[in-house]
């Protein structure tokens, strides 16, 4: 595939309800270790009520899909994970609106404006133990890598996403409820980062059927 | 687990239900999005009371609500805080002309949603203060963390801005007492047991018997530290000096001393931490002239106290005392 068309963007939100219901006790138990316990059930419950709403969303502009999934997942989801992850999609939206189908560079515009709008609500940066230490680093190799194609380059993303989560192992967190932990919150993986990197890998999935 | 419920899907849902059941006199609760509002609300020319956060902590927020405390109140999933749709049909529900204070508890998600509903409500024209409680001493206050967490401050705040509101202030008048609130507000926890999250179905944190976490959060975060049980006495007195040395409070303050239940802790209990916490202040200089002893902001089956203390001034006394009627909270009237 070398361009993401609405149906596929259809089919990437349902893959990331299927994704994150089997990765639902994974992120929680993540999440118990350095922070509330919530954040699978919290995607999971987001990101299945965005899939309720994806057969009347056949046919519409990616722009319109996006910004459904942003607004159900800002009204479903909660805690810190409904904002984030809803303005990602939200300002994702702005890119695509009235687009059908968009292409590699298009893509990468959309993570740009998705990703940046999760740097400005959550006021993190690479090395804070949050999403962004996946994002950051895939956006930069996807950008990187967008000459080559929207296939290719979604699979430098993805790595760049896993080893960003894996990076966030021994870091000391500096936002979010792990913060408290101070030096505790090191050994653990941050369930944000991975949450994000599950997101990007189905993209990639869906991309490369 | 063990726990009286039917489904944790329903919990919160079935929970609002019963509030209106019982307290039907008092609160209206409105579903999806999930609120309670005051049974005679909205109040023509009253600034309105906003607050909400995760499920959990009950009776915060939605047993604070009515005439004197609080106007409207959103519950997230348990441990979860509301989405902004809550909080902006609750605020627009809530609003009798003079605006809506939002109080918000730090915490990154209830930060994050409760701005996302504040530019909403702006959005309607709604004149809009958001106050952010952090007066958790437990944790560093710093760039390096999310910042302190918001606790038993809270339910000071609330109550206290909530006489101010009936009183007739403005919304600036009454958002600048509610930070002035929080800046004389600390607060400190500890846990004898961990608590069990209903859709999680295990113990948040593995507490072995004969230890405590000192310093915990109202979710079960970990506090400073891990440590052997001791005598009541002595850990009131590891729970008061933080506090006391934090703002500090000086030889001769008026103060409010609360000590609350985590949820799983007895009045009885609380008492003999309550007995003991004022004895300290005393001998420190302080006047507690207000108290609160009981569990109000819990952190559902945990058992642990939270001792937080107010430094008193004229209005913040006055407010204290006012009328309040509320499911939890109920004086004066």
């Amino acid at each position: 595939m070398t361009e993401l068309d609405s149906k596929s963007v259809i089919a990437w939100l349902r893959l990331l309800g299927e994704v994150y219901g089997q990765k639902k006790d994974y992120l929680t138990d993540l999440d118990a270790a350095i922070g509330d316990a919530d954040h699978g059930a919290n995607m999971a419950r987001g990101f299945a009520a965005v899939a309720t709403k994806l057969d009347a969303l056949e046919g519409k502009d990616i722009g319109t899909i996006f910004k459904t999934a942003a607004m159900t997942l800002l009204s479903t989801v909660g805690g810190a994970s409904g904002p984030l992850y809803g303005s990602f999609f939200l300002q994702a939206a702005t890119v695509a609106n009235g687009k059908n189908a968009l292409t590699a560079a298009d893509v990468g515009a959309a993570l740009d404006a998705g990703i940046k709008a999760v740097v400005s609500r959550g006021k993190a940066q690479v090395g804070d133990k949050t999403m962004l230490d996946a994002l950051l680093p895939a956006l930069a190799a996807y950008q990187e890598a967008v000459v080559n194609g929207l296939v290719p380059a979604l699979q430098k993303a993805v790595e760049a996403a896993k080893a960003g989560s894996a990076s966030t192992q021994p870091l000391i967190a500096k936002k979010g409820r792990a913060s408290y932990l101070g030096e505790r919150s090191a050994g653990h993986l941050d369930p944000g980062a991975e949450s994000s990197a599950f997101l990007l890998d189905a993209l990639l999935t869906t991309a490369s059927k | 687990m063990k726990k009286l419920i039917n489904s944790p899907e329903n919990l919160v849902v079935e929970a609002l239900h019963g509030m209106e059941a019982a307290h039907g006199d008092l609160v209206k609760a409105h579903f999806e999005p999930n609120y309670l509002v005051r049974a005679d609300g909205p109040v023509k020319n009253k600034v309105a009371l906003l607050s909400g956060g995760g499920s959990g902590h009950e009776p915060m927020h939605g047993g604070f609500v009515g005439k004197g405390m609080l106007d409207a109140a959103c519950p997230g999933a348990v441990f979860t805080s509301p989405t902004p749709d809550q909080m902006y049909e609750a605020g627009k529900a809530a609003n009798g002309g003079k605006g809506v204070l939002l109080i918000v508890k730090n915490y990154t998600g209830d930060v994050m949603n409760f701005e996302l509903a504040s530019d909403l409500l702006k959005a309607d024209g709604i004149d809009v203060e958001s106050v952010i409680i952090d007066d958790d001493v437990a944790v560093k206050d710093s760039t390096w963390t999310a910042g302190r967490r918001g606790v038993g401050t809270t339910v000071i705040a609330e109550k206290i801005c909530g006489g101010a509101a009936e009183d007739g202030l403005s919304l600036k008048d009454v958002a600048n007492l509610c930070r002035k609130v929080n800046a004389q507000g600390r607060s400190m926890g500890l846990a004898l047991t961990s608590c069990t999250v209903p859709h999680v179905g295990k113990p948040t944190f593995e507490l072995p018997e004969g230890e405590i976490e000192m310093g915990v959060g109202i979710h079960g975060e970990p506090g400073r530290t891990r440590m052997k049980l001791k005598s009541a006495d002595e850990l009131t007195a590891m729970l008061m000096e933080p506090i006391i040395s934090d703002i500090p409070y000086k030889s001769g303050d008026e103060v409010l001393l609360f000590v609350n239940g985590l949820g799983g802790t007895p009045l009885l209990e609380l008492y003999v931490i309550y007995r003991k916490a004022a004895e300290i202040a005393q001998a420190h200089g302080l006047k507690v002239v207000r108290n609160l002893v009981g569990s109000y902001i819990t952190s559902l089956e945990m058992a642990g106290t939270s001792i937080t203390m107010l430094k008193l001034d004229h209005d913040m006394k006055k407010y204290w005392d006012a009328p309040v009627k509320t499911p939890a909270l109920r004086w004066g009237l």
